[in-house]
């Protein structure tokens, strides 16, 4: 008895050495480059501070107080949102629409498959940069198809404010679309073929088997493609900090635009790190309630 | 009536799908295309027009100037990122999905919150960091950020393709007298092999793209990496289009590359992180 008890305890502690010696590098990591800037933000964030001086000034709940009236981090972050939404609404019907092509379509349209994944080959720098030339006033590719259509040319579409959100997003659905596609076909492609099957001896037709059968079956990874593009466009950064920088005139500023602003061109590290704080405070809400909800429908 | 409704269905996807393949197909198309033509080409035939002759001096001048450190400078970093990742991943998801401990679920659990963490938030402290310990404007900046935040999804990853690897295998080796650490290094880590492929495609293509670190973290041309670089080019070249496309070509050429040689590994490594929900 008391011999298998030593024996057993021997065994867990032995268990929990083995754990700790394993864990130990992931949460080294974890701790110094995730944790601790967390809490150091917020910490920054009680700070006016310009990042190079040695001495940061206590200011308390000042820069939140500011932060809170701020209309540009309202701006930002009603864009950011207004990239969720269209992200969503054009980015998964048009990928689901593709996917199904595919899927139906087998392997002799290989050839497509290659050409709609080639947008995910580049990175969001490379895009932000082909598509700044695409969009260009002079030389691009749209105002080249503006004059072919008997227009006169010049169309700036990044220079507008009022459009240049929305140019930018086309390009995050030209850049994102691929990987749904590819989500969505993968999710297709592994449906039972006997759900197929049974409804083509139903008699089902191929829309039919598409809305009725497939796209009902596929709810799960509906959900989990739009939280995937909700979080992915809460933190967008890349693209539009190498199109437009939040120009023209703030039309374009993102939650993360704003902060690096703030931090590394003003050189306002206390206020930058209340934006990034902010933004922190704000995504984990959103994605929060968001599971929350999706999880809470499942239930019920 | 139905039979319409399905045609009509029908055309709409193939319309879909012939504009799509030009949407998606025509600025690749551009990119190329003016890589090879000549400073004032663009202007005088048009976008569309094929170049007038393979034109090769655009890819000689950037390759003769700086590109090849860029190219350096973000091999290394992917390299050296990309080893520590696969260790220390493969390190933690042992005892994730195989030892029975105390603090196993909320340690997991706050692993799989680090994956939701946004990188801007990080930033002004991981910056400052790098100043402290005299590593800012140095290549090696990038390492601890690039591991660290990779780190999470590649655990999350490799923990449910391990807990797939069938316990009797373990067991038995054990009852011949295996230890832990020799389980590790002998049965568990030679099984993960085609995990840990897979984790090192989603890896290796998101650092290799990487922009907010290496913007923050780096300054100098000599220790900046090839996302970078097309800044750089770009400031060098501003008005000559051929050439920043050029650049552009050759940035997304090791891609282009890998998806020529293996579509299918590299599609299923890209979506890998595609794991949420």
């Amino acid at each position: 008895m008391q011999n298998t008890k030593s024996l057993l305890s021997y065994r867990k502690r032995s268990t929990a050495i083995a754990a700790t010696v394993f864990l130990i590098p992931v949460f080294f990591f974890i701790l110094v480059f995730i944790l601790y800037p967390i809490f150091n933000s917020f910490w920054l964030s009680l700070h006016d501070w310009n990042g190079i001086s040695s001495n940061k000034a206590f200011s308390g709940l000042d820069n939140w107080k500011t932060l809170v009236t701020d209309v540009v981090f309202y701006k930002s972050f009603l864009n950011n949102i207004l990239i969720v939404i269209l992200s969503i609404a054009i980015q998964l019907p048009i990928a689901m629409a593709l996917a199904f092509l595919l899927d139906s379509g087998g392997k002799k349209l290989n050839f497509l498959k290659m050409v709609y994944f080639l947008p995910m080959l580049m990175s969001s720098v490379a895009v932000g940069f082909l598509f700044k030339y695409t969009y260009d006033p002079q030389f691009g590719l749209i105002s080249a198809v503006s004059t072919m259509l008997g227009g006169e040319g010049m169309v700036d579409l990044l220079g507008n404010p009022k459009i240049a959100i929305y140019a930018v997003i086309m390009v995050i659905c030209w850049q994102f679309i691929p990987f749904y596609m590819v989500y969505f076909l993968a999710a297709l492609s592994s449906l039972p073929v006997e759900i197929y099957e049974a409804s083509v001896i139903d008699g089902a037709t191929h829309g039919q088997y598409f809305w009725r059968v497939a796209l009902p079956c596929m709810k799960g990874s509906i959900k989990s493609a739009a939280v995937l593009s909700l979080v992915g466009s809460l933190k967008y950064f890349d693209l539009i900090y190498v199109m437009t920088q939040g120009g023209p005139n703030g039309a374009t500023e993102l939650m993360a635009t704003y902060m690096y602003k703030n931090a590394f061109q003003t050189m306002k590290m206390g206020y930058g790190s209340t934006v990034a704080s902010g933004m922190f405070i704000v995504i984990t809400l959103i994605s929060l309630l968001t599971l929350r909800a999706l999880n809470g429908k499942e239930e019920a | 009536m139905t039979r319409k409704k399905i045609s009509i269905g029908k055309t709409f996807v193939a319309i879909l799908a012939l504009a799509w393949l030009v949407i998606a197909g025509a600025p690749f198309y551009f990119m190329v295309a003016s890589a090879f033509k000549e400073q004032f080409e663009i202007l005088t035939t048009g976008v569309f027009a094929l170049p007038k002759g393979i034109y090769f001096d655009n890819f000689a001048g950037v390759i003769k100037s700086q590109f090849y450190k860029y190219l350096m400078n973000s091999t290394f970093v992917v390299a050296v990122s990309l080893v520590l990742i696969l260790v220390t991943a493969l390190c933690a998801a042992y005892p994730f999905s195989r030892f029975r401990f105390k603090f196993n679920k909320p340690l997991f659990g706050l692993v799989v919150a680090a994956m939701a963490v946004p990188i801007h938030v990080t930033l002004i402290p991981v910056f400052q960091l790098t100043q402290k310990i005299h590593l800012y404007d140095t290549i090696f900046a990038l390492i601890g950020p690039y591991t660290a935040f990779n780190l999470p999804i590649s655990v999350f990853i490799l923990t449910s393709f391990m807990a797939e690897i069938p316990k009797e295998l373990e067991e038995s080796a054990e009852i011949d007298g295996c230890g832990k650490y020799r389980t590790f290094f002998h049965i568990i880590a030679p099984l993960s092999k085609p995990g840990l492929a897979t984790l090192a495609i989603y890896n290796a293509v998101n650092m290799w793209n990487e922009f907010s670190f290496a913007l923050v973290l780096t300054q100098s041309a000599k220790s900046r990496t090839l996302p970078l670089s097309i800044w750089e080019f770009q400031g060098q070249y501003n008005s000559n289009i051929p050439m920043i496309m050029a650049v552009l070509t050759l940035c997304a050429l090791p891609m282009i590359v890998a998806f020529a040689i293996g579509q299918d590994k590299l599609i299923k490594g890209m979506m890998a992180g595609a794991v949420k929900g």
